[in-house]
Order: C-alpha cells, then structure tokens, then sequence
C-alpha cells in the first residue's frame, strides 16, 4: 500500500488543486501538494532503505488491456535502480515546491501551478516505477505534457508559447522513436513486460526483423536505436536539444525540476533501465557513445557565450546530460545514473539560486546587468558557488565524484570512437569549469552593472521598471532560501556517502546488467572513496578544471580588456556558438517552411484538389449530371410512357418466351 | 374456312393499329382513349377466338367482364376528360406535360 502512496499522494493533491484551483485558500493550494510530495519523499526514502539489502518488489495494480496475446497492465516495479530515482524525484521536488511558495507569490496561477508540478512529480514517478514498456510510455508522455504546460505557463506570452509548442514538438520526433522501439519489442518479444522481455534478451539479441522488403536488421540493434531516439528527445541530445534552452520560457522553479533534476534525465534512467537489451546491441550503444560525448562538449562551449543567466544553466544541462549519455553508451550505466542523481541536486540548487537572483533584481535575466551580488545576497552565494563547485567537479563536492569516475569510464572505451568521447569529455570539463566561474563571477563578483546601466538608461526611460537600482534588492525570503540550503548539503557532501557502493561497489545488483565480454564500465574504478578523492586532486580533469576556471576569471576580473580582444579575435567562433551552431536558425529557415509547405501543398492539392475537388463535390456534380440525364426521360408526354411500357412489356415476353423456355 | 390463325391475326392487327395510335396520335386524348378502347377489344377478341377454338365459353363469358369494364372506364374516362377541359380548354396530348424533369 505504501509504495501505490508514493504514487497517488502527488496525483491525488494535484487533482484537488486543480480542481478547486479557484476556491481553494493559498495555504491549501500550496499546502497539499507539499504535504503529499514530503510523504511521498519519505516513503520513497523507506522504499530505498528497504532496497538496501532486499530484495525488489512489484507491485501489480491492474490489468489495462489485452490486444490479442499482448496484456498490458499497470504495475509498480520498486528495485534498487527505481528506488534511487523516486528519491531524488520526490526530494527535488519538494524542495522545489517549498521554493515555489515564495517565487509565485504574486502570480494569479498560484494554485495552477502547484496543481502542475505535483502532476508532472505523479507522471514522472510513473514513469520511474513503471515494470513495463507501455507504463513508461504513458509516464513518459505525461512529463511531457506536464513539460509543455509549464513552459507555457504564462500563456499570455507569445515567446513561452512558441517555447512550450516547440518542445512538445521536438519530443514528437523522439517519442515516436520510442513508440517505434516499444512496438518493435512488443511485435519481437511478443511481450511488453520488463522482466520477461529482460529474460529473453539473448534470444532476442539474435532474431531479426525485415525493415524493408529484402532488408533485415537484428531486432535489438533496431530496437535499441529507437529507444535511445526517443531518449534523444527527452534528454535533448543533439540533435532534439533545441527545445531545453527555450524551455526556460517557463518559471524557474520549473526550469529546476522537469528540465534539470528530472524529466530531462528520463533518457538516461531509460537506456540504463533498458541495460539488458543495450547490452546486446553495440551498435546502439557505440551511437549513444557518439550523441552523448558530442553533446557533452558542444553544448557545453555554447554555455560560454550565453547572456541569460537561466539559458547559462540551461546549455549546461544539455552538456552534463551528453555526459551521462556518454556514461551510457561505454555500459557505465550506474555511472550514469550516479551522475543524474548528483547532477539533479546540484543543477537543481544553480537554477533555483539563479531564480533567486531573478527576482531579487525584480525580474532581470540578463547577466550583463547583474554583478557583486556577493555581499547582498551571502546566502544565495554560498549556496550557488556550493552548485558551481560541484558542477565544475571540483573534488570533494557530489559532482566531482560523479562526474571523475564518467570521465575515467568513458576514457577506457577502445576505438577511435572512444578516444574521441574521451577527449570530448576531458575538453568538456575544462568547459565546464570556464562557464561555471564565468557565470559565478559577473553575477556575484564583477562589477554592479546594473546601476551602471540603469542610470544610464534612466534619462531615457525613467518609467521602466527593469531600471531599479541596486539599492531595491527584492528580499527573497526563508521559503526560497531553504530549498537552496536543503539542496546545498547533498550537492556538497552526497559523494561521500553514496560513492562507495553506488559506483565502485554492486548497488544496483540485478537491476542492471552488464555483460560479461562487454566493456568494463564502472566497475574497478578505484580502490575506495578517499582513494578516487586523493587520486582527482592530481589528475588532469581537476587540472583542466582549475585552467577553465581560471581562464574565466581572467577574461571577466582580472583582465577584462583581453575579453574585447578575445571577442574580436574569435568573433566567427564566439558568433558561431551564440547561434548555437545554427540548428535553430537551420529549423526555422528551412525545416519549418519545408514542412509549411508540404502541408500547404497537402492542403491545397490534396485536400482541395482531390478530396474536396474530385471525391466529394465530384460525387455531387456526377449525381447532379447523372440525374440531368434522367430527366430528359421524362418528357410528361402521355405517348411516350405508353411507348416504353409496351416496349418493355414486349421485351419481357420476349425474354419469358425465348429465354426462360 | 377461317381458322384460329386468321382470328388471331386479325385481334393482333387491331392491337397493333391501337398500340400505333396511342404512339402516333398528338392531337386529343379523345383518340388516346379510343385506342385504349381498341386495346382492349383486339384482347377482348382474343378471348373468343380462343373460346370458339376450345369450345370454352368461359373465355366468352369473360368478355362481357372485360366490356362492362371498359364501359365503366370509359365513362370515367371522359369524365376526367371533360374535367381536364374545363381547367386547360384544350385536349391536346402535346400540351399536358406537367410531369416533365
């Protein structure tokens, strides 16, 4: 019964909400949700300690449907790789409810919002406790739902609707990748159970399924391929990642849970769930290998050049999601998931400390007006170098561990694909570091721009109110600064305590596999905690670190004068990545009006032409031409019918004399 | 000797002469149901010539069915007809067209 309440606490609080959105008293209005979202975080916790040493448990709750020899049903899969990930769900997201208090506090949709996020906390425990393909699918879509009305949630803005409409439509693309690998398990394997398709992997391994007249795949590869198209989508690996940095058209703390800590790492948790079936296929995985490192690093040299604090964060999700994927795709899945589950603690608390900043400079995103916050906001200081620390994995902080012991994975991978993932990912740290101090340093240590510019820009719009100087900090408030500091703790000190068993020892147990003759993934990594610590304070990855840091330092303290001279030195790169390669201006001058025109011509020639033009006013013109006809046989002239009845009776005896004798 | 063959020839030329009529005539429905008259006659002849051939005379007696009928309708039918001139002043089978598509 407990672990059905980890699902249906936020579920249920999330229909009361919405349902008396407008008559429910705020205190309810954010008070359910957060009760039922620390329940469900506390027997998720439960649920975890009793992973430890037990055994996994599946919960069967009912049967959905049965299409011929295909049963679907819904059940609750609770074994240690779940259980690790309800925990960071539930967790992140109440930190994230409590903060929510405080950041929407003036906004009308206040009991609409909170209704959101506990459903989208519901969908994606769903989505994490399905024991079947089909249970994840509907999990998955329903993040995704949950996703799009949040970025849109201010509704009234044109930008956050095109934002909201382009990120369910990215994830078109990808969620029929995985319907396409669902089905194509479901038609293989005859069977969308976890634990029965799991079984049947190696026979499955060897089958293959005909793609084209002529043409056979085995299935796995396939299957493999279009389940990870799928976690393209949702975990915005290049080529899908163009609709995360828009996303941050929604409110902040959205920002922080669907498209930082969770729902963005529902790939990553996919494929590792999938382990049995991507150990088969090392097609699938090599492609993982290639997106996920290619990712890593691309997307975090974007990060570089961005202007929006939250779009900083933003592109380096993107990155650490290419590094888990990279995780992935050399078997290192409980690496993997040892980086999400840092990952969404510390990118959770940058994007809510980000948030912090928002509206303490009553709503300025541009960190060129931001700057020496450092004094002014200690806490929110503290707490954001704690995230930037860890995201830079610098040793000792969660992030260090995590992301040092992917980066030592990945280096093993053979081949000239893994020595170029290799590289990616040891170029991607030095990245990293660079954006992370650069972010860190123009909003908390450089100069106060924003006075600089407001006065400047008083003269010529004293009326605005993005102008107000730094004297009217905004006070934040303890409802969002203790979110920051819950988060904080285990940003700073998780890796600690989790690294041992989670990456060097067997936590997961059965709930991932590894195959024997594949590549060694995470196992042997070091000898022990203090080991892998003592050991990343030498190595090159803290090196490349502290020169990404101290490059970015300085650029924007030390020496700001070469900034201009780097600019106008690397303008084509520095333009390059403030595009973002292009790949939006790619879809929005070509794959846009290509697929605009397509449908206008299915409009115009299609539609018009042949259903309206030929089948439906064809019918009418051919009953209207035909009875045309019809009616020049009734000429109202006595002798003419009196001519075609005698014809014809003389025809029917005809016909009964010749023929019927 | 007559036989049934001349008889039943005869009954066929004056079937076809009626049939013709109401075919051939434009001119008034009076002709139209003096042919109808006819019809009926070359069928009613029919009858006894093949009562005389079988020596039935249920076929004969059938005729005098078929002559009250016709009586009948024709009265009716120039009823309808007188009827039909009131209304249009005219008996012309050219112009009673009201069922025309």
């Amino acid at each position: 019964m407990r672990h059905e309440a980890i699902l249906l606490a936020p579920l249920c609080a999330s229909l009361l909400v919405a349902l008396g959105c407008r008559v429910l008293p705020r205190m309810l209005a954010h008070g359910l949700p957060i009760a039922a979202v620390g329940a469900s975080a506390l027997l998720s916790t439960w649920a975890l300690a009793d992973q430890i040493g037990g055994q996994p448990v599946a919960v069967k709750l009912f049967d959905w449907l049965s299409l011929g020899g295909l049963e679907l049903s819904f059940g609750l899969l609770i074994d240690r790789l779940s259980a690790l990930m309800m925990c960071v769900v539930t967790w992140v997201s109440l930190a994230v409810h409590v903060y929510t208090v405080r950041y929407m506090r003036d906004d009308p949709g206040y009991a609409r919002f909170f209704a959101l996020i506990s459903f989208f906390t519901a969908a994606m425990l769903l989505l994490v406790m399905a024991d079947n393909f089909m249970q994840l699918f509907v999990g998955w879509e329903a993040v995704g739902l949950a996703s799009y009305l949040l970025i849109g949630f201010w509704f009234k803005r044109p930008s956050a609707n095109f934002a909201s409409l382009k990120a369910f439509l990215v994830n078109r693309i990808g969620d029929l990748g995985l319907l396409l690998g669902i089905g194509l398990i479901a038609g293989a394997a005859g069977t969308l159970d976890y634990a029965e398709v799991f079984a049947g992997a190696g026979p499955l391994a060897a089958r293959e399924v005909m793609v084209w007249p002529g043409i056979s795949w085995p299935a796995l590869d396939l299957g493999c391929v279009l389940l990870f198209v799928g976690a393209m989508g949702k975990s915005a690996q290049m080529p899908l990642h163009i609709w995360l940095p828009d996303s941050m058209e929604g409110p902040t703390p959205i920002s922080a849970l669907i498209h930082a800590a969770t729902m963005v790492t529902a790939g990553v948790f996919m494929a590792a769930r999938m382990s049995p079936l991507f150990e088969h296929s090392p097609l699938a995985l090599s492609m993982v290998l290639a997106v996920g490192a290619t990712t890593a690093l691309a997307t975090g040299l974007v990060a570089m050049v961005q202007q929006d604090i939250k779009r900083v964060v933003a592109w380096s999700t993107l990155s650490q999601l290419g590094y888990m994927m990279a995780g992935i795709g050399v078997s290192a899945y409980s690496v993997a998931i040892y980086h999400l589950f840092t990952h969404a603690f510390f990118k959770a608390l940058l994007f809510l400390a980000a948030g912090a900043v928002i509206v303490a400079l009553h709503h300025q995103q541009d960190i060129r007006r931001m700057g020496g916050l450092c004094r002014r906001m200690p806490i929110t200081y503290a707490t954001a170098l704690v995230g930037g620390l860890a995201l830079a994995g610098v040793p000792g902080t969660a992030g260090f561990f995590s992301k040092d012991a992917l980066i030592t994975a990945v280096s093993r991978a053979d081949g000239p694909l893994g020595a170029y993932a290799g590289w990616c990912l040891l170029l991607g740290v030095a990245v990293t570091a660079f954006y992370t101090a650069r972010l860190l340093l123009i909003v908390f240590h450089g100069e106060p721009q924003e006075q600089a510019l407001s006065s400047a820009s008083a003269g010529s719009s004293r009326s605005s109110s993005g102008s107000a100087g730094p004297a009217s900090l905004e006070p934040v408030g303890a409802w969002m600064l203790a979110p920051l500091v819950f988060l904080a703790v285990p940003s700073l000190l998780i890796g600690w305590f989790t690294f041992s068993p989670v990456v060097l020892g067997d936590y997961f147990g059965g709930s991932i596999v590894n195959l024997p003759g594949g590549s060694p993934g995470g196992g042997n990594l070091s000898q022990g905690t203090l080991d892998f610590f003592v050991h990343g304070l030498y190595s090159p990855v803290f090196l490349l670190a502290l020169l990404g840091g101290a490059a970015a330092w300085a650029l924007y303290i030390w020496r700001p004068r070469w900034r201009e001279r780097a600019g106008s030195v690397l303008r084509w790169p520095v333009r390059t990545l403030t595009l973002g390669y292009g790949f939006d201006m790619f879809v929005e001058r070509a794959v846009i009006p290509a697929t605009r025109g397509m449908a206008r011509g299915a409009a115009e020639q299609a539609d018009s032409r042949f259903i309206d033009g030929l089948l439906v006013n064809g019918l009418a013109r051919a009953v209207r031409w035909g009875s045309g006809a019809m009616r020049r046989l009734q000429t109202g002239l006595l002798y003419h019918y009196a001519f075609v009845m005698v014809t014809a009776i003389c025809l029917l005896i005809a016909w009964v004399v010749l023929v019927l004798d | 000797m007559i036989g049934l063959a001349h008889l039943l020839t005869l009954s066929a030329v004056l079937f076809a002469i009626a049939v013709c009529g109401i075919f051939i005539n434009r001119r008034s429905v009076i002709l139209l149901l003096m042919c109808v008259e006819l019809l009926l006659l070359a069928v009613n002849f029919n009858f006894v010539a093949f009562a005389w051939y079988l020596g039935d005379l249920a076929g004969q007696v059938f005729v005098f069915f078929i002559l009250t009928v016709a009586a009948a309708e024709a009265a009716i039918g120039l009823a309808i007809l007188v009827v039909l001139f009131r209304n249009r002043i005219s008996i012309n089978v050219d112009e009673f067209q009201l069922l025309k598509g």
